[in-house]
């Protein structure tokens, strides 16, 4: 087993035609079952055209109805992102993950309440992972989204981390110690996002197939104290915790559009004090991520 | 993006927020002119900076004659203003705003800003308006009024009304108030801003209330859609570095160490930056060079690095994923060669290609230290600039 997605699960690419939704795309497919997962593009010009041999149909709904995809993954460039979103969430799939990186904050806002509203509403809930974010994969079965797939090994570690490449390093790390992952899950690094590490580590928490945990975060937000009070709480397996940004100067944007020291609370430091009361091995050397996840096993 | 306050005045007027009476001057004979201009007896001469603290820094002065306005405005343009937010550098003042003077009989604080937590807009008020708000968060949290606004549905007059009377808002200007905080909301998400301040807000003799400073800023992902806000744009506020970086698409940030550090990844560059840190030295900058690191990008990279004179090192981590360890290598020799690079320079890759990377490096003739983990990284990068 794995969270959210496995070798089962049927995608629909959303700005499959663009430069890097082509890209990916056809990584995607290449990796593991990937032939069998990536089932359908969504472009309203190129309906009825195939791109790597994947059907290209005129609407989310089209698609989901011809190819019964419950997950979406979104490449459309920031300024039509957010639609995108809204498109996948009303034909009523099970997840959309957006990797689309510069969307504005007004149209995730947005969005986001009008998912919200649609829930409250009695309708279908459809879970957001990012925008902004590598994706996840699930390693052997099926990735999707940018990460590169070969540093992947399957096993019994979940990751979660809002940065793309600071995750790839967490992988990378538990690979060479021979330590498999569960599934490994980009989260995004903008202040408005859908999935947050809590929602992710109760994922982890409930999967039989996930034996511990890599919790890496960032400053800015309250995402990852939230987390970890509802860790210190609920979680049954170990976690190594990390937090960038320590040496971040407050007031400055560093990189990622959440990734911003605005309060007292919301600092590298702050973050690190609370995970370690929430019972989390933390560390400040992001060096030792892997090493440390192998000390608790 | 951040603007100045009379830009950020003249914003608030277009939404129907009022303000007193100012006009922009960049010399001491257009504030005296603009003074005369605007008539009456009392005029305020405000440094125009990127900044807060204005005030304390002496960048903001009353002024009862012309004679007044003249000798504060000279004082003023040019001076090196030091608030506790420009740091112990300061900014020179190149810009001033004269304004009438008021009648202030009540300072305010209103505030608008994304809530991440809630994912609604949150509009927080306080009666201890002209104070900085942190320290009113700090001693007397209960004096601090907070509403959240569902975007969908927007700010509704009983929102409006109880903010208004939770800061004691007299009852005979409370419909200016609510009138104030809508159009300040409106204002707000049109103009796709990520926080929009007035500090004081403030209640005159007559009854009326006026922003008598405005604070905004702006979400860069937005400004694709603001041309008049792009306009706005000051480029004598921002770091030249920061903007040479921009040109390239380098999300660069000037620090305070003598260790400059190139990294793919805003998560990853933070923490090669902390394990800098941890390893005893200081990081000279943030940069992230993103997901296509090209030649040309890494050459600006290293040329922005080196132009801080602090710079005593130079520590490269990349994790190769989709962007391969070969194009890197390629990019750091070429750059390292092309800037006549003097300073030690350990680099660290993994990922994609690594190995044939590592060999370009080894094979380029420069003296490069590679370094296996970040951690081995920081060690050499920390030794070697000793």
């Amino acid at each position: 087993m794995s969270i959210l997605i496995d070798k089962n699960t049927k995608v629909i690419t959303q700005g499959i035609t663009g430069k890097t939704g082509q890209f990916h795309t056809e990584k995607c497919i290449e990796y593991a079952n990937g032939r069998n997962c990536f089932v359908a593009g969504v472009n309203p010009k190129k309906a009825g055209e195939k791109i790597f041999d994947v059907p290209i149909y005129a609407s989310v709904k089209e698609a989901k109805e011809a190819t019964g995809a419950t997950v979406s993954v979104i490449y459309v460039p920031p300024a039509g992102a957010a639609d995108a979103i809204w498109e996948a969430c009303e034909a009523d799939l099970d997840l959309v993950i957006c990797i689309t990186e510069g969307i504005p904050v007004r149209d995730m806002l947005i969005v986001r309440n009008k998912m919200k509203r649609k829930v409250a509403q009695g309708g279908k809930e459809t879970l957001l992972l990012g925008p902004n974010c590598p994706g996840l994969i699930t390693p052997d079965e099926i990735k999707i989204g940018i990460m590169p797939g070969h540093i992947h090994k399957k096993g019994r570690v979940g990751v979660v981390s809002r940065s793309g490449t600071l995750t790839y390093e967490a992988v990378a790390q538990l690979t060479e110690l021979g330590l498999g992952q569960s599934s490994a899950v980009g989260i995004g690094g903008d202040p408005i996002n859908g999935l947050k590490h809590i929602d992710v580590m109760k994922m982890f928490n409930d999967d039989p197939e996930t034996d511990a945990v890599i919790m890496i975060g960032e400053i800015g937000g309250p995402d990852e104290a939230d987390a970890a009070r509802w860790c210190k709480e609920h979680m049954k397996k170990p976690i190594v915790g990390f937090i960038a940004g320590v040496t971040a100067p407050p007031g400055k944007r560093m990189g990622h559009a959440g990734a911003l020291i605005s309060g007292g609370a919301d600092t590298a430091e702050a973050k690190l004090a609370i995970m370690e009361e929430c019972g989390f091995k933390i560390t400040r050397d992001p060096s030792v991520m892997g090493k440390l996840l192998k000390s608790l096993l | 993006m951040k603007i100045h306050e009379y830009q950020g005045k003249e914003i608030l007027r277009k939404f129907g927020v009022a303000t007193p009476r100012g006009i922009p001057c960049f010399s001491v004979d257009e504030a005296v002119k603009a003074a005369e201009q605007l008539g009456g007896k009392l005029w305020v001469v405000k440094a125009q900076i990127h900044a807060g603290g204005r005030g304390k820094g002496g960048g903001v002065k009353l002024a009862k004659s012309l004679d007044e306005v003249r000798s504060h405005a000279s004082s003023i343009l040019g001076m090196l203003l030091v608030t506790h937010q420009t740091g112990p550098e300061g900014r020179i003042v190149k810009r001033l705003l004269v304004e009438e003077g008021s009648d202030i009989r009540k300072e305010y604080y209103v505030a608008v800003l994304t809530d991440r937590a809630t994912q609604k807009v949150a509009m927080m008020a306080s009666s201890e308006g002209g104070m900085d708000i942190e320290e009113v968060a700090a001693r007397t949290p209960e004096k601090i009024i907070k509403i959240f606004i569902d975007p969908l549905d927007g700010i509704s007059d009983a929102q409006a009304q109880a903010l208004a009377r939770g800061i004691g808002v007299p009852e005979s200007s409370l419909s200016q108030a609510v009138a104030t905080f809508k159009n300040l909301y409106t204002c707000y998400m049109e103009t796709d801003a990520s926080l929009a301040e007035i500090n004081p807000l403030i209640l005159e003799g007559d009854g009326s209330i006026k922003a008598l400073d405005a604070k905004f800023n702006f979400d860069d992902n937005a400004l694709y859609r603001h041309p008049e806000i792009v306009a706005y744009r000051d480029l004598d506020e921002e770091d030249p570095d920061e903007i040479e970086a921009s040109k390239y698409d380098l999300a660069y940030i000037s620090l305070d160490g003598n260790i400059g550090c190139l990294v793919n990844g805003a998560g990853l560059a933070m923490a090669t930056m902390d394990t800098i840190k941890l390893f005893g030295a200081e990081p000279a900058n943030f940069l992230d060079v993103g997901g296509g690191a090209s030649v040309e990008k890494v050459t600006a990279a290293f040329k922005i690095m080196l132009k801080n004179p602090k710079v005593k090192g130079i520590l490269v981590n990349i994790f190769g994923g989709i962007m391969r360890c070969d194009t890197i290598a390629t990019g750091i020799v070429t750059a390292a060669k092309e800037v006549h690079l003097t300073v030690p320079l350990v680099v660290r890759m993994k990922g994609t290609n690594e190995e044939i990377g590592k060999r370009i490096l080894a094979e380029s003739g420069l003296p490069i230290i590679a370094a296996d983990t970040m951690a081995d990284a920081a060690t050499k990068i920390v030794a070697a600039v000793k």
